[in-house]
């Protein structure tokens, strides 16, 4: 994260050389200087080409329909009719609900971890929060493709195929086929295969756990032990030190931690792409199936044979590249805003 | 860390059952909760390694994937495929993301210098995916697929890793040492090249390790640039296979043949992962 100010105001070496070492030095350190700052300026060039490629592959389509794209629910390649309504609604579900159930657990780990653990038991513990975030987005498909699905959709043939129940799957049915749902039919299982939103939910709550608890882990390290201190003093329980002293001390940088998981789940791919159905209608069920803009991208893209449906892929890319940058950019706000001195 | 407990027997004794309750609820709870966040990570290496291991012989390792449908066959192709991308890119992922480190730490008032750091940050936001599509457009589009494609699209998601560590480790080089340099009249860039990076060696290595162990697990950004391959390629101009790219075919495929072949190659991924986690771990403890 940046820090507001110049950590070092007493950097003895001015990036202008002094006049007394001019003479010695300046060509060579102006030359190295150059050879560094081109190798820099490829982030720039990366950037820019980013911009560049992705705005003009998404051209075509965005000339065809306009902002339409992002409010238009039918997404049809026999027709060419592309909008991106289901995709960004299915996106922003998952990722919100995955945080919402993620972030009280992550908080909870990371006070364990700093609060509650012995020494010999927290570095373990700790290590293995941050193993989760380096298990590899297919290797989450895989498993929640051959391990919880099964579950999951055992679950829905016990709990939803019973006589009684059938003729609320019945009347579901009709309703999802005009494309229509009722808050009771959103529980409702389209079919049990275990696979769809649900599972997508799950699996990324999973993945962005750990950016969130090893964010808030340092935060609560940071706080100054003479806050807890105080508390304990004047009688306080080990809870009421960690929420009345330590978590109002942390929120800016848990915050940030949020942020930054959020800014994952909004990317993650493939885990989502192999479990979360593929199915480009909007959101009918919790258990149906359902797409994300990163989902699509990989189910269609390399199959994307007309201009405007390539365009149309390529768009969502775009879409989600300034969706990043956006929330990148509120992050850094935030913990601007928010953090006190002294803690990153 | 230092543990405040100030709270012996006698304090006890103060507490009303209500506090005293609620205090033990909400340790119980956080116990709870950290158990469910390592879960996941012990049920999945344990299935992979249930599922995986029988798998992981000698075919494994020599021998490209059977027809569909047949049995046998290894994932030569992904491994030698990983390993030569991950090659390439790291090129460009050292490179590009060490100078910039030294950028953001040796030049902090260069005019260049807000811009550069603020890119930095957006750029490791930036889904792996959409870099896929990025280097899509910038190779895949005129040449065609290719490891070298799938190889940029891992060089350009290894950049901001590796620069944030860098920064991060060249700042921890105290000042006296740089200053020690300057005394001795040596100009600011064999300061930074001889005392300050050396100085730093071991911090960088291990963001380095760090960000090829994120970037070896990536298949969304290959799956429209490296593409796959059946056989051993090491042409980087030719569509090229790596293990994530696999484990996803793998993993979608109905045949019980491919599917045993991803779990064996997610067995073998996941412990390269964390092997290189926690060497850079323990590089970066010393």
């Amino acid at each position: 994260m940046t820090q507001p100010t110049n950590p070092q105001p007493t950097n003895p070496q001015p990036t202008t050389t002094p006049p007394s070492r001019a003479r010695l030095s300046s060509r060579s350190d102006r030359a190295f200087e150059l050879v560094i700052l081109a190798l820099s300026s490829i982030i720039v060039l990366v950037f820019v080409l980013s911009l560049y490629l992705l705005g003009k592959e998404s051209w075509p389509a965005l000339q065809r329909f306009g902002l339409e794209f992002f409010t238009q629910r039918t997404w049809n390649p026999v027709n060419s009719q592309f909008g991106a309504a289901a995709m960004i609604a299915g996106t922003l579900v998952t990722s919100l609900v995955a945080l919402i159930i993620s972030v009280p657990l992550a908080i909870a780990s990371a006070l364990f971890v700093a609060e509650y653990a012995p020494k010999w038991l927290a570095n373990p513990v700790g290590y293995l929060i941050e193993l989760l975030a380096a298990v590899p987005s297919v290797v989450y498909g895989l498993w929640a493709l051959f391990v919880v699905a099964p579950i999951l959709g055992r679950w829905q043939t016990s709990f939803f195929v019973n006589p009684e129940n059938l003729q609320l799957l019945t009347r579901c049915q009709d309703l999802w086929n005009n494309n229509q749902t009722t808050l009771q039919c959103f529980f409702v299982p389209p079919s049990a295969s275990g696979r769809g939103l649900a599972l997508a939910i799950v699996i990324l709550t999973v993945m962005i756990l750990p950016y969130t608890a090893s964010v808030a882990r340092d935060v609560i390290r940071l706080v100054p032990q003479d806050q807890r201190e105080a508390m304990y003093a004047l009688g306080a329980t080990k809870w009421e030190v960690i929420s009345r002293a330590i978590l109002p001390y942390a929120r800016a940088g848990i915050m940030g931690g949020v942020i930054l998981a959020l800014g994952r789940a909004l990317g993650e791919t493939l885990a989502v792409a192999m479990v979360i159905g593929d199915s480009q209608d909007i959101l009918k069920s919790i258990w149906g199936n359902a797409s994300t803009m990163a989902s699509v991208i990989a189910n269609q893209f390399g199959d994307a044979q007309e201009t405007l449906h390539r365009s149309s892929v390529v768009t969502l890319g775009f879409a989600l590249f300034f969706l990043s940058v956006l929330v990148n950019f509120v992050a850094r706000l935030v913990i601007a805003r928010l953090t006190p001195q002294g803690i990153k | 860390m230092t543990r405040a407990d100030a709270a012996p027997g006698g304090n006890k004794v103060l507490l009303s059952p209500a506090r005293r309750i609620k205090n033990l609820l909400m340790g119980g709870l956080i116990l709870l909760a950290t158990l469910l966040v390592v879960a996941p990570l012990i049920l999945i290496f344990a299935y992979l390694l249930r599922e995986g291991v029988g798998a992981l012989n000698a075919d494994f390792f020599t021998k490209t994937p059977a027809p569909e449908g047949e049995t046998g066959g290894g994932l030569l192709n992904a491994i030698t495929g990983s390993l030569t991308m991950l090659g390439m890119a790291s090129v460009i992922g050292v490179v590009v993301g060490v100078a910039g480190g030294i950028f953001l730490a040796e030049y902090p008032r260069h005019p260049l210098m807000p811009t550069i750091r603020m890119l930095s940050d957006v750029l490791a936001g930036i889904p792996a995916i959409v870099m896929g599509l990025v280097a899509y457009g910038l190779i895949v589009l005129t040449f065609g697929f290719s490891g070298l494609a799938g190889a940029l699209a891992l060089g350009f998601l290894m950049i901001p890793i590796v620069v944030r560590t860098t920064e991060e480790v060249l700042k921890l080089v105290p000042h006296t040492v740089r200053e020690a340099g300057m005394a001795l009249g040596l100009p600011q860039w064999l300061v930074i090249l001889k005392i300050v990076l050396p100085a730093a060696a071991g911090g960088i290595v291990t963001g380095v390790m760090l960000a090829l162990a994120r970037v070896a697990g990536e298949a969304a950004p290959l799956l429209f640039t490296a593409f796959g391959n059946p056989n051993v390629n090491l042409n980087p101009l030719e569509p090229m296979s790596a293990l994530p790219l696999e484990i996803y075919r793998g993993a979608t495929s109905a045949y019980d043949e491919n599917q045993r072949m991803a779990k064996a190659g997610a067995l073998l991924l996941i412990s390269l992962i964390f092997v290189t986690s926690l060497l850079a771990r323990r590089f970066s403890r010393r």
